[in-house]
């Protein structure tokens, strides 16, 4: 077996609809060692989860196509699998945590039912044998009188116990490799505390590889070893946790994480933001994907950057072609936010003016109008 | 009860008094019979001044989004009073209601289920304008016109449908539409959870722009701890249709006098993986209690790490901390900031 347990290489996977091909994943390439943690990170729409389903043959079909790329693991490669040989490996090996735990159970089982199902398949379990290890799973997993519980349907249970009955089945067959897809965005930050912990604690006892799927940058800097960004189904920038937020090289990432107020930081009065919206994958536009939005971009970014190494270290890569830590480029992107804030506040002001103008007085306040004589 | 209105009446937008919102829980279909209630909101009493943001955190179940519902009366409140200016919204009728609800505007936490498909971006950004027959049918074209520049949409955009919009686009026209008849409060339920991260900042700041523009007031309804921090100047915590803490925001933040506030703080992962590393959480164990069976004494015991014997017998009053204006709910909030944590 090579170093890695599953690498991911320049992965396409593209959605027919009727006005064409959605590019969700284009040329994804991304690895995992066995027991380690990797975050993908980035927007709804980035393709985070449909590399997830793609790992797992998941996707949707017909809609859904494989057009390029592999998967090893364990130097197999997945996609080109008969379908029998993937599901020994499906729930087996790789075990996937949903994000919602709602849809995900079926709501006509009892959960010892479906915990058990995957222990008889994969590994050959009698039924009280099944039964008996799918006790001591969710009691693994925190849910109290597990042994009542076990005979209770997934409504039962409220919304952080279903996700632990989630991670009691994909943990079921001691798999090598953990997909968890946005485990707790569904739920309250008090129970999503308390399964990033279960999720941290059984991969550490068990020694599964995860990857974390997530948008929440808070989740990935406490769960994860290695991080990858990603942006319109292409990575941004990927580095070891610790060096991404230290020092993040892609202006993606910088922009992700100035966006995002912090809770122990000191208060800024105003956010900084990234303008615009994610692309329509149905139309991405030619180069980087990113430049419509970036403060950074020049001529140069209508060809895409690979993913390269950053001088210095292997492990820190990027696809961009601008030195952000440059300070004439950073002079140059602060000059472009500083025009299109100008313009923002010069819309707001002609506003103000027309609601004084319009004889409007008895719901303007008085304010309104000195703030505009001073501004 | 602790009377918390401020002295100087004339900065007060809005004063909340004992706000009690209960639904009944009814059996039988063709004999219905109440069995019980929903207590989603139990007695909460706050105010907010003028030109200021009142955040209002807690997990879903809460009764945040209720008491949001309430104060523009979609709800009529089951008791307690709501007073606007001089009046009380919990009682008013008719024309005097439909007056007041111009001055109190909303936005709603799914912009994809807020805005009507079938309507233009410009007719539901003008739908309000036209209600309150505020201007001729050019003026209020021309005033539309100038809102979407100011949320940061092209004017050109006026005849589009909503769903040629992105999430982020969407909540924008969402304000424009709240803020198209000058009011003076605004209540945003959840207005970015819904929103993708880097879209989330455009709409946080232009709702700031506007607020120091046009001296709004807000409710800011949200479960995202660190996100109210960034808007808001006072802060209420609540948990099981009560507010548990009620304080400035630093002070909050700094010094917290209830378990429950400090559980949240610490349930938060912050984007840094030295910071986290670090940590120690307090985690609590177990899910919301049911709002229909509400714990007897401190409705926090159940879950608390600091719970004694006197939790479960006596509720705790909501009371004023010596010199500050912070309110908690609890029996032992001296001891809050030094109670060990597990880790």
């Amino acid at each position: 077996m090579g170093e890695y347990l599953l690498e991911v290489q320049d992965l396409k996977t593209y959605f027919k609809v009727k006005a064409g091909r959605v590019r969700a994943v284009d040329g994804v390439s991304f690895s995992v060692r066995s027991g380690e943690r990797v975050g993908l990170v980035g927007e709804s729409g980035c393709g985070k989860s449909v590399t997830a389903l793609s790992i797992m043959r998941l996707l949707p079909k017909p809609a859904g196509e494989q057009a390029g790329g592999s998967i090893l693991f364990e130097d197999e490669d997945l996609l080109s699998m008969p379908e029998s040989n993937m599901r020994q490996i499906r729930g087996g090996k790789i075990g996937m945590i949903f994000q919602d735990p709602m849809t995900c159970l079926n709501p006509t089982m009892t959960v010892g039912k479906q915990i058990s199902e995957a222990l008889r398949i994969h590994l050959k379990l009698s039924n009280e044998g099944a039964k008996a290890r799918a006790i001591s799973l969710l009691d693994q997993v925190g849910i109290p009188a597990a042994h009542e519980r076990i005979s209770s349907f997934p409504h039962q249970f409220s919304g952080g116990m279903r996700q632990r009955v989630m991670i009691a089945m994909a943990l079921a067959c001691n798999p090598k490799l953990l997909v968890a897809d946005e485990p707790t965005t569904a739920l309250d930050v008090t129970v999503q505390a308390q399964i990033l912990e279960l999720i941290n604690g059984v991969c550490h006892d068990f020694g599964t590889a995860v990857i974390m799927i997530t948008h929440d940058l808070g989740v990935v800097a406490g769960m994860t070893d290695r991080v990858v960004v990603m942006y319109a189904g292409k990575v941004m920038e990927t580095a070891p946790t610790e060096e991404i937020f230290a020092n993040p090289l892609h202006p993606y990432t910088l922009g992700l994480l100035a966006s995002v107020p912090r809770l122990d930081a000191v208060r800024q009065e105003q956010l900084k933001t990234i303008e615009g919206a994610p692309p329509d994958l149905l139309k991405p536009p030619p180069g980087c994907p990113f430049m419509p939005r970036c403060a950074f971009a020049r001529a140069i970014c209508k060809t895409m950057p690979p993913l390269t190494a950053v001088s210095g270290s292997m492990q820190h890569q990027k696809a961009c072609w601008i030195d952000v830590t440059d300070p004439s480029q950073q002079a140059y992107a602060e000059r472009r936010r500083q025009a299109r804030a100008a313009s923002q506040q010069a819309a707001l002001a002609a506003f103000a003016e027309t609601t004084t103008q319009s004889g409007d007085q008895a719901t303007v306040p008085d304010d309104a109008e000195h703030a505009e004589k001073e501004g | 009860m602790v009377d918390i209105a401020p002295t100087v009446a004339s900065e007060t937008l809005l004063d909340v008094r004992d706000l009690k919102m209960h639904f009944p829980l009814t059996q039988g279909i063709i004999f219905q019979h109440v069995i019980g209630h929903v207590r989603a909101v139990d007695g909460v009493s706050f105010s907010i001044k003028r030109g200021q943001t009142l955040g209002l955190v807690g997990e879903s179940g809460s009764g945040k989004t209720t008491i949001g519902r309430t104060l523009v009366r979609l709800y009529k409140p089951t008791s307690g009073q709501m007073f606007f200016g001089e009046q009380d919204m919990a009682t008013l009728q008719g024309e005097e209601l439909r007056q007041l609800r111009r001055r109190a505007q909303m936005i709603f936490q799914d912009p994809f289920a807020s805005l009507n498909p079938r309507f233009t971006i410009g007719s539901l950004i003008a739908e309000p304008m036209h209600i309150y027959r505020v201007a001729s049918r050019q003026e209020i074209r021309e005033r539309t016109l100038e809102l979407l520049k100011v949320v940061g949409l092209r004017p050109e955009y006026i005849d589009r449908y909503p769903h040629e919009f992105s999430g982020g686009q969407r909540q924008r026209i969402a304000v424009a539409r709240a803020l198209s008849i000058n009011p003076e409060f605004v209540i945003a339920d959840e207005p970015v959870s819904a929103l993708d991260v880097s879209v989330r900042a455009q709409v946080l700041n232009l709702m700031q722009r506007l607020q120091s523009q046009f001296n709004l007031t807000y409710l800011f309804v949200s479960h995202d701890l660190s996100v109210v921090r960034h808007v808001a100047d006072r802060i209420a915590v609540m948990y099981l249709g009560k507010i548990v803490e009620l304080a400035d925001r630093d002070e909050l933040y700094n010094f917290p006098q209830h378990p429950y506030t400090k559980a949240l703080l610490s349930a938060i992962p912050i984007p840094d993986p030295q910071i986290e590393k670090r940590r120690k959480r307090i985690i609590l164990s177990g899910d919301l209690p049911s709002p229909i069976h509400i714990p007897k004494g401190c409705r926090f015991h159940t879950r608390c790490p600091m719970a004694q014997s006197i939790c479960r017998e006596v509720e705790p009053d909501f009371e004023r901390k010596e010199g500050r204006e912070h309110y908690a709910a609890c029996h032992f909030s001296e001891k809050v900031a030094d109670a060990p944590e597990k880790s």
